[in-house]
């Protein structure tokens, strides 16, 4: 065998390993990966000129090698003397091959830090041992400890000018470690070293006999990269659908966790059927067994209904659905981040609207502190409530970097916004079980895990529907039931803004929103409706619309003398004056129901006993669930 | 420490990376084409999306942007790579520079390349409307790569602008695009040119010819070695071709290609001699030296 044979048996078994390197300006990150660059002999003669010459006319070094130059990308930033983005480099030692996210320590560190370690299986923080743990090396440390990677290498650099000395490195790393495990590192290597000089580099330096560990590359050399193979459970996002012709359907992906054999027992979510797999195709031919970060394309043994977006899990082991989070939000753009606006968020292979419900705080990434805050601005950190608009597959971010990480994408711009962690589901959707059936009324139903219907709120002009309404909606929606309010505002404005306020428009105004109601219903809303709706007839026909135990009639009454009496807007006063014709009440006529699911008596009731009274109907209809999840129980 | 026997080696890895990449741009895309520049990138390129999709056929066509001053061997082997796999290759020339005679020895190597090839390029993505472009590119190739997206957004006038990337986390890819807007994908970011050779070894990917080393007549000009593959080559007074053992580290147009002489006929013999090799293969490309920070530019102004 010639020794390139021999070389390549050798390259074929090597893995790989990503890592970030970080520290603060100066403290030598860059000449710390142009120095494992150097020592693994990645530069050719004609780099190496280069790095000569640039050496000479911009470096710092004197006439000696300034490794920081081999790393400068963009003109402009070379100009400028900052670097502002990301930049992947690569080595390869005898046993691994490398790939370094190299962050500079500027103004956007957040950013681009957080994009680095996203990626990364290791962190390398860097500190100058003159200088000791900073706020710089508390922040980065967050971050890290923020994006999930547990294992960490302080490298004390610069070791050459406090004459190696144990006393400063043994100072530094008891102070590090006891910062680093409060915040859940544990997993802490600490190397002198110098970075300039190859100390504890690649091999062991003479000038730290004390120092009895590995030197960095042997650590990154040896550090377990499976990251649990064995023991995670298998997710498998399908990524693109795999129809060669009618008589083959599979469905291709990566495998992000665990692994799969021939007739595994399999889930799909968020339908939640279960079948067996039958073929593990790749154009090296079938497998019978496929482990996590293989691409592969799996068929199935039933034909099950399966499409981008869904994931392949272990039957027994699956995953999460829900569609409210609490999560942790990285912002990277300009443009703020408002709660409440609708942005996209793709996970795993699904993108799906969403909104921030709720910005608990954000972190200032130097004190840790929690800060109260009303938008994220760039670089910033909140910890957030979060709604889509349909359900996702998920495990929570700490178990599953695949599962649980999103990005955030402009609706209008397509740019992306920002990223985030998926800590935990508000309300925990039940692990899906049963035999999926097409899309209807029931199944939204037990997605949503609640009923629909329509609370119909009828009463005179001021009578108070509004009021309650509208609290009615809060409760309902703290408890996690998706609603919907109907009233004169959302609805006199648009679908109805071509109808006056004659009996017949009166009539055909009742008539939409009833029919708008009963679309909301089938999709699964419990719909809030507050209009005056004075005749009895077209009530009846909104109440037809629905199916039995759907539609609760409340009647809000209020007398005549009552609703005038308090007259917010002055209606009654100009109706009186004939500057209001058809007025309910007044030269309109109000038909009070006779037989209403509730009927509230707002002289001796107060709004919130009536928002009170109308939930407890709800539940007793068996719309809503029991209060502390909203959900209904199976 | 326990390492999994099951733990995939690097370029087991580094495939798998590729795989989700092309698959997610397929998905995400209404227009997708492969940029095929007969090269070894493209060679690997194309072996990797044939994985994806398999059994599929491959869901895009491939463009190639012909500049008539390619080898003959690359489009010979161009042809029959095509023919052999049954796919469809779309060749665009742009004929501006057909009727201005446009070439490299009195146009100069900027002119030309940014005409034949930058110019060439968008003329067919804007005939075709291509949204998502597959090319070949490595960050370990030029310094000013290693910051390159895996998916690199395009302006509608096929600009690189800075303001324009994504950052890109996970690998969670934003595939989105405005309208007018265009992606260029890079499945091999994360390769190697070592990676390369090592797996063209391992999955026995046909290469073009002149990569392995034969005698061919070259001449030595502006301290390169560059070979006269036809008569179209304007000979300065003194120079007479001489026939050399070279081969080729990276491919485009002949007059503007530096060989390098080797005997490594076999793609083991040409990783050996990488091993101790001491140039980066960027030194062969005469488009790389015009002026500091070129490739940059380049990229700018939409060449690749
Ligand atoms: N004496 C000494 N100087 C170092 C060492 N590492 C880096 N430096 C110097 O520290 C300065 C900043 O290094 P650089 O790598 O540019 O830092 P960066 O901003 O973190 O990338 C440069 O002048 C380096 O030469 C070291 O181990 N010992």
């Amino acid at each position: 065998m010639s020794s390139t044979d021999e070389y390549l048996v050798a390259q074929e078994r090597k893995t790989m390993l990503r890592f970030i390197t970080c520290g603060s300006v100066d403290d030598g990150k860059s000449t710390l990966i142009g120095r494992l660059l150097y020592d693994s002999h990645q530069l050719f003669d004609d780099q190496l000129a280069a790095l000569e010459a640039d050496s000479i006319k911009v470096g710092t070094q004197g006439s000696g090698l300034d490794f920081a130059l081999l790393l400068d990308g963009l003109t402009a930033e070379r100009e400028q003397g900052i670097t502002i983005d990301v930049a992947y480099r690569f080595f390869a030692t005898e046993k691994r091959t490398f790939i370094v996210a190299d962050t500079p320590g500027h103004e956007q560190y957040t950013r681009n830090m957080v994009t680095g370690a996203s990626t990364a299986g290791v962190a390398i923080i860097l500190i100058d041992a003159r200088k000791g743990v900073l706020t710089q090396t508390r922040r980065h440390s967050y971050l890290v400890a923020l994006l999930g990677i547990d294992k960490v290498v302080l490298a004390i650099n610069k070791m050459d000018l406090i004459n190696f000395s144990q006393g400063m490195f043994d100072r530094i790393e008891l102070e590090y470690r006891e910062f680093a495990e409060s915040i859940g590192l544990t997993n802490i290597v600490s190397i002198p070293v110098s970075a300039l000089f190859g100390d504890n580099i690649t091999a062991s330096s003479s000038r730290t006999p004390w120092y009895s560990g590995p030197t960095l590359i042997n650590y990154l050399e040896t550090i377990d990269v499976s990251d649990g193979l064995d023991t995670s459970a298998l997710r498998m996002p399908v990524q693109w659908v795999n129809r060669p012709n009618p008589d083959f359907r599979g469905f291709s992906g990566t495998i992000v966790s665990g692994s799969v054999k021939l007739g595994d027992c399999v889930r799909i979510l968020p339908s939640g059927m279960q079948t067996y797999v039958k073929q593990i195709v790749t154009f090296d031919g079938e497998f019978v067994e496929a482990v996590s970060g293989q691409a592969i394309t799996l068929t199935l043994t039933d034909e099950v209904d399966v499409s981008r977006g869904d994931v392949i899990c272990q039957a027994d082991s699956p995953a999460e659905v829900a569609d409210q989070f609490e999560a942790h939000l990285v912002w990277m753009s300009t443009q703020p981040m408002l709660p409440g606006r609708t942005y996209l968020l793709k996970s795993g292979t699904r993108t799906v609207g969403f909104s921030v419900s709720q910005l608990k705080y954000k972190v200032n990434v130097n004190t840790l502190e929690h800060v109260a805050a009303t938008t994220l601005d760039i670089n910033e950190i909140g910890m957030c409530n979060i709604n889509l608009e349909r359900p996702i597959v998920f495990d929570p971010y700490t178990d599953n970097r695949d599962m649980g990480s999103f990005i955030v994408i402009d609706k209008a711009t397509n740019t992306t916004l920002g990223a985030g962690m998926l800590r935990f589901a508000l309300r925990r959707s039940h692990n899906i079980h049963r035999q999926a059936v097409s899309v209807d009324k029931l199944s939204r139903k037990e997605l949503a895990g609640h009923g629909a219907g329509v609370v119909w709120f009828t009463g005179l002009s001021a009578s108070g529907k509004s009021t309650i309404a509208n609290l009615v909606e809060r409760r309902l929606h703290a408890q996690g039931v998706h609603t919907y309010l109907l009233d004169g505002d959302n609805v006199r404005h648009g679908l109805n803004k071509d109808l006056g306020f004659t009996a017949a428009d009166r009539v055909e105004n009742i008539r939409r929103i009833g029919e708008v109601s009963k679309l909301m219903v089938d999709a699964g809303l419990v719909v809030i409706a507050s209009f005056i709706s004075p005749f009895a007839e077209e009530r009846q026909m909104a109440r037809d619309l629905m199916d039995e135990g759907e539609f609760c009639e409340v009647f809000v009454d209020t007398p005549l003398p009552v609703a005038e009496a308090r007259d917010p807007k002055g209606l009654y006063q100009k109706a009186r004056s004939g500057d209001l014709p058809n007025f309910t009440g007044i030269d309109s006529p109000y038909e009070a129901p006779l037989n209403p699911e509730l009927r509230i008596e707002t002289e001796t009731t107060t709004a919130e006993q009536a928002a009170e009274l109308v939930v407890a109907k709800l539940l007793s209809m068996g719309i809503i669930g029991p209060e502390t999840s909203g959900r209904l129980r199976s | 420490m326990p390492q999994s026997e099951r733990t995939l080696t690097h370029l087991q890895r580094l495939e798998a990376e590729s795989i989700h990449i092309m698959r997610e741009a397929a998905a995400e895309s209404e227009n997708p084409v492969l940029l095929y520049s007969i090269g070894k990138d493209s060679s690997v390129l194309l072996h990797l999306a044939l994985k994806a999709f398999h059994p599929s056929t491959l869901p895009f066509k491939l463009l190639h942007i012909d500049t008539t001053w390619k080898f003959k061997e690359m489009i010979a082997f161009r042809n029959q790579r095509m023919a052999d796999l049954g796919l469809d290759c779309i060749v665009h020339i742009n004929p501006e520079c057909v009727a201005a005679g446009i070439n490299p020895f009195t146009h100069g190597s900027s002119l030309h390349t940014d005409m034949w090839k930058t110019q060439g390029l968008k003329q067919a993505l804007d005939a075709h409307g291509f949204d998502v472009a597959f090319g070949g590119a490595r960050r370990d190739e030029e310094k000013s790569r290693a910051k390159e997206r895996i998916f690199s957004v395009r302006s509608a006038q096929h600009q690189w602008d800075p303001k324009l990337q994504r950052p890109e986390l996970w690998s969670l890819y934003n595939v989105r695009r405005n309208k007018g807007e265009s992606i260029r994908v890079f499945p091999l970011s994360n390769w190697t040119e070592l990676d390369i050779w090592q797996y063209i070894h391992q999955q026995n990917i046909p290469i073009v010819s002149l990569y392995r080393a034969q005698p061919r007549p070259v001449v030595e000009r502006d301290a390169m070695l560059i070979m006269v593959d036809d008569d179209r080559f304007p000979l300065r007074p003194g120079e007479t071709p001489v026939m050399k053992s070279v081969r080729f580290r990276t491919l485009g147009c002949y007059p503007l290609t530096g060989a390098v002489e080797s005997t490594a006929e076999s793609v083991l013999d040409i990783i050996g001699e990488m091993l101790i090799a001491t140039t980066s293969e960027r030194q062969g490309r005469a488009i790389d030296h015009d002026s500091s920070g070129s490739m940059e530019k380049k990229k700018q102004e939409g060449y690749f």
